[in-house]
């Protein structure tokens, strides 16, 4: 790790005020500091955001809840309200990490977690990710977990996040401060696609803080799931995952939302196939022809065709699962 | 060395003053920012019981408690330490009375060469403090993050499986729960 400035300041302003290009907000530090000890990222100036009173969950006025951006994964998963109103959430957040990064990690940080890639996690090869301009040695070489969607001639690496596709699925808000002052960015806008900008996973500028993520008041708690696909059983990025919210009328859907994780450099979502499913009939056939209409964009690379037959058969039993009613999260049986 | 550091490079060699409960005794310690938990520990309070096995956060050998819930050492910077409540394998015993989860450990035979062995102990009293694990799939889901290349699982789920009705919740503090 390289040498660096700490400071703890107690207020957001504060925080925001001594943010500069060479710092970087530290609050879990569970991926900054593996990506420092890796030489990948070398900020001179860490500001530990840890006593900032951004650590609750409270109630909006729209009948949602405001999660502060430095609620740990753990206590986020576990929360009552979470667990009762907005079980994919909680289904997603544990289904990530181990139980050690979860008590560590917070909110806002996972949203800021960058991409597992090989590549990119090695200094001594290029990666455009990591400098704009070297190349992608993934697009041609061992791309087994790389994208099947949206990927461009100069990156090819997936989010790596659960708890975002839960995110996205439940079209959460951001909530970021900066020296511009505060704005909401919808969830769906948050992550990038990398085009020809692949070192930006985001659209947060670098004097911006995420201060809260909020839950819009429908939870689905009645039918979701999330469903993650990996190499182990446990403690593994995911291959595919799938975040699927239904609203039932009996067994005509009225409204689905699905999302799909280990897929896209963000949280993939196709809106014309969730619209497609509205007014639909629960059935196998329903959700086999929505997870071909989803897939028939996909455009695999040479080692990750396989995760088009995987997403596909994934999708459609997690739309199964979630139409059966959300089995209660935490751990298995 | 310090002719190639930038100016800010050079200020950042300052350590700073961090107050901790270790084991149940107050420290005060001076740390340089970059120092990890884990390094604290091992090579400057001679707590050599926390290791380092892959210093990413992947293997759990470095899992310690902080105000009752277990964290990676290693991914834990020192200085954000300040005013926790730390314990890590050697403060878990009463003296010569080992902690329940140590003695089970022995007793299923749950290590061979010992190394993942003070991480899982301490994650296994985690766990115990979590207070929600009731059966042994949860027990296996929720050490997950403790890896043991010796293939012990079945011995170590067997151990806290025993003990976990025997721990007594340690949490600092209540929270949501």
């Amino acid at each position: 790790m390289n040498p660096f400035q700490y400071s703890k300041p107690d207020t957001v302003q504060a925080a925001i005020d001594l943010s500069s290009p060479v710092s970087r907000f530290i609050a879990g530090g569970t991926n900054l500091l593996d990506l420092m000890k890796e030489n990948l990222t070398r900020p001179e100036h860490l500001i530990d955001i840890t006593g900032l009173p951004l650590a609750d969950l409270s109630e909006t006025p729209a009948g949602g809840v405001m999660i502060g951006a430095l609620v740990s994964n753990a206590d986020l998963a576990w929360h009552p309200w979470i667990e009762r109103r907005y079980p994919l959430l909680s289904q997603a957040i544990l289904a990530g990490a181990s139980p050690q990064l979860r008590n560590m990690a917070s909110t806002g940080g996972n949203l800021l977690q960058r991409t597992r890639c090989y590549y990119f996690y090695d200094a001594s090869v290029p990666c455009n990710k990591r400098e704009p301009g070297s190349g992608c040695p993934a697009r041609d070489g061992l791309n087994r977990i790389h994208a099947i969607f949206g990927a461009s001639e100069q990156c090819v690496a997936t989010h790596p996040s659960d708890m975002c596709v839960a995110l996205a699925a439940l079209e959460a808000v951001v909530h970021v401060l900066g020296r511009g002052g505060a704005r909401t960015i919808e969830f769906a806008d948050f992550h990038r696609l990398p085009g020809d900008a692949p070192q930006r996973d985001n659209q947060l500028a670098d004097d911006e803080l995420i201060t809260g993520i909020e839950l819009p008041a429908a939870g689905f708690a009645e039918h979701s799931h999330y469903l993650k696909i990996r190499d182990r059983a446990s403690y593994a990025f995911a291959l595919v995952s799938v975040a699927v919210a239904l609203e039932l009328d009996g067994p005509v859907i009225r409204q689905a939302r699905l999302a799909l994780g280990g897929v896209a450099h963000k949280p993939w979502r196709d809106r014309a196939v969730e619209s497609g499913l509205t007014g639909q009939t629960v059935s196998r056939e329903t959700f086999t022809a929505a997870a071909d209409a989803l897939l028939q964009n996909a455009e695999p690379l040479a080692h990750n065709g396989f995760k088009v037959k995987l997403a596909r058969r994934a999708i459609v039993r997690a739309l199964s699962d979630a139409a059966l009613g959300s089995a209660p999260s935490g751990g298995q049986a | 060395m310090s002719a190639t550091l930038s100016e800010a490079t050079q200020a950042s060699f300052v350590r700073h003053p961090i107050r901790l409960t270790l084991n149940g005794q107050m420290r005060e310690l001076q740390v340089l920012p970059w120092t990890t938990l884990l390094d604290l520990l091992r090579e400057q309070l001679d707590l050599v019981g926390s290791k380092k096995g892959c210093d990413h956060g992947q293997c759990g050998a470095c899992t310690v408690l902080r105000d009752g819930k277990r964290i990676n050492a290693c991914l834990t910077l020192a200085v954000m330490c300040d005013g926790a409540q730390l314990t890590t394998v050697e403060g878990l015993a009463e003296g010569d009375q080992l902690h329940p989860m140590q003695q089970a450990f022995i007793k299923h035979d749950a290590f061979q060469c010992g190394y993942c062995t003070p991480g899982q102990i301490c994650s296994a009293v985690g766990l115990a403090n979590e207070g929600r694990a009731r059966t042994p799939g949860q027990i296996s889901e929720w050490m997950s993050g403790n890896l043991c290349r010796c293939g012990a699982y079945n011995n170590i789920r067997d151990a806290i499986e025993e003990a976990l009705p025997l721990c007594q919740p340690e949490l600092e503090q209540g929270g949501e729960q």
